[in-house]
């Protein structure tokens, strides 16, 4: 789906992120990224975006050179990406608007997605009506109704309370993860790395030469918060970052 | 909400009527005549006289000085604020020519586009254009950029940017700005209208009526004035409150 090759990107001060990054994403697999504030996590999301362009090497996906934003890609951001002069009925149906839907057909098919993810409620509210977990339901009908081959998603549950988290990492499972859909889920929370990526890609402290991955084949399942080889498998996450973390120090 | 708020421009109208007539009382003299005889100076200058001409021509000045300020000011704007060469290149000059009171340049204004409307219309248009300006560029550069991002990662082009992005996200800055310079507009207004014309409202105040010692008919230009002001003011909140609905929402 993905090929990342031989990449570099720094930051406009010179400050380097990647140098020579290598990295490869399957067909419908469901990847977590993780690493220490500042490592270019987010950079990593927006360059499988096509919103950033390489300073070297190549990305691409399904074989053809990213050099813009494609249309099948969604992408759910931290602060929901919801436009504040819109109500949350428009901002779902803005990525159909602005692909050329018809006005009426989107707003059914976004009032069906709203259905679904139960904010049907607040469809005439704005998003300073809304609570966390409308607001980012919202972005995720918002991506859902252009039905993506590809989501990319940056720190999504972030800012919610820690039980609307888990309800919307729930609601992730359900939607997403279970059709062939390829998921990136950028977060700095390892639980969450560890119960939604299959396959974690573990980021050192920048400039990242090589990807460092743990796999994790029983993610994706709720119940997989419960057992003793997810506490495992956080374990073995973390212990990379410390790594990483301390090989930067010394 | 907007029954409270009537009712209170209702009761305040009426508190200013008294105090106007106790005024009058209490002045005793024609220098200060009573609402009541302003009220009929007023409608008879409407309907028999000039002072509808006057109006219109007063109105027609500052609501074209407003159409062209935003027409040019608020696209120029919106350049400067999402370019940030744009805003670096120019951001000394408006930063030097923003704070110079555009009414001095009038007697230039004057030479080059005599004493008709042209140059009382440019006057009031160089006001509010610098106005319009600053905040419409503020308010474009201060989008954020993940919102941005998220919108063209929607697979926006650049007119639907503009269209869903920059411009809602500048257009209560505009408003606001406005109707703050609205009241400016009005009093520079009736400086240019006070020489090389024979028509608007400040022509009426000054020529007709306090130049005659036609009091009641000074008065009632005030009014005039006033009310002119006063609908400007209002069209402009009607359309905040029409296009910005989110704001109020929000609070």
């Amino acid at each position: 789906m993905i090929e990342v090759r031989s990449l570099s990107f720094s930051y406009s001060n010179g400050d380097s992120l990647f140098r020579g990054f290598d990295w490869s994403i399957g067909e419908g697999e469901a990847w977590a990224v993780i690493g220490p504030s500042g490592c270019g996590k987010t950079t990593l999301l927006y360059l499988l975006a096509g919103l950033r362009r390489p300073l070297a090497g190549q990305v691409l996906v399904r074989g053809r050179l990213l050099l813009r934003p494609r249309q099948q890609t969604g992408l759910i951001l931290q602060d929901y990406g919801l436009l504040p002069w819109l109500s949350a009925l428009e901002n779902v149906a803005l990525g159909m608007r602005v692909r050329g839907v018809p006005s009426r057909e989107a707003r059914e098919r976004a009032t069906e997605w709203m259905e679904r993810l139960g904010i049907a409620a607040v469809a005439d509210h704005y998003p300073s009506q809304m609570s966390g977990g409308q607001r980012q339901r919202a972005g995720i009908a918002r991506t859902l109704t252009l039905g993506p081959d590809l989501m990319l998603m940056d720190e999504p549950f972030s800012s919610l309370d820690a039980l609307t988290r888990e309800e919307m990492q729930d609601l992730l499972l359900d939607l997403v993860l279970g059709e062939r859909v390829t998921t990136v889920l950028v977060t700095h929370s390892i639980e969450e790395a560890v119960l939604l990526g299959k396959r974690i890609l573990v980021l050192a402290h920048p400039p990242v030469v090589q990807a460092q991955v743990v796999e994790n084949p029983c993610a994706s399942r709720r119940e997989y918060r419960d057992e003793s080889s997810f506490l495992e498998t956080c374990g073995t996450v973390r212990g990379l970052i410390q790594g990483a973390i301390g090989n930067a120090m010394g | 909400m907007p029954w409270a708020r009537a009712g209170g421009v209702a009761a305040t109208l009426s508190a200013l009527f008294v105090a106007w007539q106790a005024a009058a009382w209490l002045v005793g003299s024609e220098v200060l005549p009573g609402p009541g005889a302003v009220t009929v100076a007023f409608i008879r200058g409407l309907v028999g006289g000039d002072l509808a001409r006057d109006m219109g021509m007063s109105a027609y000045r500052v609501v074209v000085s407003v159409a062209l300020s935003v027409a040019t000011a608020a696209p120029l704007g919106l350049a400067l604020g999402l370019s940030r060469t744009a805003y670096r290149l120019t951001a000394p000059l408006v930063y030097l020519t923003f704070p110079v009171p555009k009414i001095v340049l009038l007697p230039i204004l004057l030479m080059f586009l005599g004493i008709g409307d042209s140059s009382k219309i440019a006057v009031i248009f160089l006001i509010l254009f610098s106005q319009v300006l600053v905040v419409v560029r503020d308010a474009a550069a201060s989008v954020r950029p993940e919102l941005a991002l998220s919108v063209r990662s929607l697979g926006a082009s650049w007119r639907q940017m503009l269209r869903y992005v920059f411009l809602p996200a500048s257009l209560p800055a505009l408003l606001t700005a406005l109707r703050i310079s609205v009241g400016t507009a009005i009093a520079v207004l009736f400086f240019v209208e006070s020489f090389g014309t024979t028509s608007g409202l400040g022509y009426y105040i000054l020529v007709k009526g306090w130049g005659r010692l036609a009091y009641v008919d000074m008065y009632a230009g005030v009014l005039a004035m006033a009310l002119l002001g006063l609908a400007l003011y209002f069209s402009l909140e009607l359309l905040e409150r029409r296009t910005c609905g989110w704001l109020q929402a929000g609070r």
